[in-house]
């Protein structure tokens, strides 16, 4: 085979989905590998490092944002009938979920209060621009339910997007370990913080310490996708920080 | 699993279809998800249906999330000027949320089983 004839797979291989869908799975299938092997080390989420990797080759190989989504939009989809099927584990947890309604949704109202504002306020002492405060607020709820809040405010989506997965993987790495610490002990209990604080990725956590862990931490994430999407546009707006 | 897909898909899709009819601020996938909650409790068979195929894809869940990830490239320049502020941001309302949520659970849980008749 000639190098030539090489580009011209490369080209047409570039161009077409099925390279960028196959590079996302399997980096995240060897990045999942290497975070088994090395006992879950936090610094080693499956979801960093495969960022760092494609991110990495795009750069590489001077691939656009938009060539590669085009493939990975496939994985991209999946988060919806993903969120439906947290009825699921929450539906095989009723029973637990009747007996502690009241304070879940204390939990749930002061969670996403504080996940916004906090990270609200932080930003804006240190000299954040507008832009950042807005895709920051709503960093805390899911992916695509975050991006939908941000863009009706008038801020970036796509940078709303990172954020929610910086916080997602931040929440999973520190979450256990701080709950631990303040000697927080009911999986309920833990699961709820978690997945409030850091959606889907916090919920893939969560389910590894218990199925009854995982359902709540999936439960506080759909009820911060609601809670937050009522709440953050008036408030933020009430703040003057959107229109 | 191509019926459980079929299920999720469906039930996301009269989401979808509420939250346009309707105006609703909440998305499509988070409506669907209460509609497919109350459908199981109605219908306990469709729970156990789905059990296995739906635990399946919740334990890929993280695998979702990157494609989102990725688009960090496109905001270099903003992450690089403002680092500072994002990083603490991020990292102080993690450490507050998770602390602020478990404890008011904690609280409201104790007030409430203190007053409950035994």
């Amino acid at each position: 085979m000639t190098p030539h004839r090489l580009t011209e797979i490369w080209v047409y291989l570039s161009a077409s989905p099925l390279l960028h869908l196959s590079l996302t799975v399997v980096a995240y299938l060897i990045a999942d590998w290497l975070y088994q092997r090395a006992g879950r080390h936090p610094l080693l989420h499956p979801v960093l490092i495969s960022i760092v990797v494609l991110v990495s080759a795009l750069t590489a190989t001077g691939t656009e944002y938009s060539t590669y989504f085009e493939g990975a939009q496939f994985v991209h989809f999946l988060l919806g009938p993903a969120t439906v099927a947290l009825a699921v584990p929450l539906y095989f947890n009723f029973s637990k979920l009747r007996q502690l309604w009241l304070p879940l949704t204390a939990g749930l109202l002061c969670g996403a209060l504080t996940a916004a504002l906090s990270a609200v306020a932080i930003a804006w002492l240190l000299h954040a621009s507008p832009q950042t405060l807005l895709a920051l607020a709503p960093k805390s709820v899911t992916a695509p339910v975050a991006m939908a809040i941000t863009e009706k405010l008038g801020g970036p989506p796509s940078l709303s997007a990172i954020l929610v997965v910086s916080t997602g993987i931040l929440g999973a790495v520190i979450g256990p370990a701080l709950l631990d610490l303040i000697r927080v002990k009911d999986p309920a209990t833990r699961g709820f913080a978690i997945g409030t604080a850091s959606h889907g990725i916090g919920t893939a956590r969560a389910f590894q310490e218990s199925e009854e862990a995982g359902a709540f931490s999936g439960l506080a994430m759909g009820l911060n996708a609601l809670a937050s999407s009522i709440l953050l546009p008036p408030l933020l707006r009430g703040l003057g920080l959107a229109a | 699993m191509l019926r459980t897909l079929a299920v999720l898909l469906g039930f996301q899709l009269a989401g979808e279809f509420l939250t346009q009819l309707l105006g609703l601020p909440i998305p499509g996938p988070v409506i669907g998800m209460a509609l497919l909650f109350a459908s199981m409790s109605v219908l306990p068979a469709l729970a156990s249906a789905l059990r296995d195929t739906a635990t399946e894809l919740l334990q890929h869940l993280s695998l979702l999330f990157v494609p989102a990830g990725v688009g960090v490239m496109l905001h270099v320049h903003r992450v690089a000027d403002e680092w500072v502020a994002i990083v603490t941001a991020l990292v102080g309302s993690a450490v507050l949320t998770i602390v602020l949520t478990a404890f008011a659970i904690r609280m409201c849980a104790r007030w409430w089983t203190a007053r409950q008749p035994r």
